[in-house]
């Protein structure tokens, strides 16, 4: 019987590159920060930031080389935060 | 008889434990974008008491010390003790400078009359008062997770060193890690929603 499971190894290069889109993502979001987009400006900033937040979870998190129990589980949580955020503004915006 | 590891679950223990965090910081969230509907403008003009250089540096801190976490989960798979220790000293280092440009950012804002119950923000526009509220509980929050992040990397860094944890178990690190990793993730959001609103 298999006392250990098998894991996946990153290797620090591919760990690296991801530093580094990171890196640029937050470069990106501070330079688009000062241009005047009106209404445009917060869902681009929030675009950016869930880039960055896919790649950390994915990467760092080892997301990507998870079983369909962590992954799902992890959706399932995004869902109910959209529905959370989602529902109270709609409220609030159409009120 | 062997004693079988079920490494997965105590995985999945840790992102469960996670799950109730990301809905925490959620409900925070769910706060700012209601208050930033009704408050725009004096969150734009709060937004730019705060100082871009600092937050931009705590980010890329926070950025680099998540990149050497997962880097010493590799390292202990691989066996290479040494590294492992020193890219944890690093991230602790990296948590430790976060902490000590906040203290300046909060010690700065304070000087400046800018802290809950403060006379400038209750005479002030309740816009003003409500954007500095929820920056103080949301980056104090996030600053108290960044505390037990660090206690959290310092007892996988003594583990390793007493070689407790191994190329065969490391699931303490992993999931301390994946705390981390979390802390780094609430600042991606928190970053462009408080330093970089217009």
């Amino acid at each position: 019987m298999k006392t250990t499971e098998q894991t996946h190894i990153l290797s620090y290069g591919k760990l690296a590159l991801v530093l580094v889109l990171l890196l640029m993502l937050t470069g990106m979001t501070v330079a688009v920060s000062y241009v005047h987009m009106g209404f445009w400006n917060v869902p681009v900033a929030l675009t950016i930031a869930s880039l960055k937040a896919s790649l950390v979870l994915l990467f760092f998190m080892h997301l990507k080389y998870e079983g369909p129990v962590i992954r799902y589980s992890f959706l399932s949580t995004v869902f109910f935060l959209a529905i959370m955020i989602g529902f109270t503004f709609w409220d609030v915006a159409f009120r | 008889m062997t004693s079988r590891i079920d490494t997965t679950g105590v995985r999945m223990g840790m992102w469960f434990f996670l799950y109730s965090e990301i809905i925490l910081f959620g409900g925070l969230f769910v706060l700012y974008a209601v208050y930033f509907h009704n408050h725009s403008h004096y969150f734009a003009e709060g937004g730019k008491e705060l100082n871009r250089i600092i937050g931009s540096l705590n980010t890329v801190v926070l950025l680099v010390s998540s990149f050497t976490v997962a880097a010493s989960i590799t390292a202990i798979q691989r066996e290479k003790k040494g590294q492992a220790v020193g890219l944890l000293l690093f991230s602790l280092l990296c948590g430790f400078v976060f902490l000590v440009n906040k203290y300046f950012e909060w010690g700065t804002k304070i000087h400046h009359d800018i802290y809950p119950n403060s006379a400038t923000l209750q005479d002030g526009a309740p816009g003003l008062n409500i954007f500095f509220g929820l920056y103080y509980v949301i980056t104090g929050l996030h600053g108290l997770h960044v505390i037990i992040g660090m206690i959290l990397l310092t007892i996988s860094l003594v583990l390793i060193l007493r070689g407790r944890i191994t190329a065969s178990r490391f699931a303490m690190l992993e999931n301390s890690g994946l705390y981390w990793h979390l802390v780094d993730l609430i600042w991606i959001f928190v970053f462009p929603l408080f330093y970089l609103v217009l």
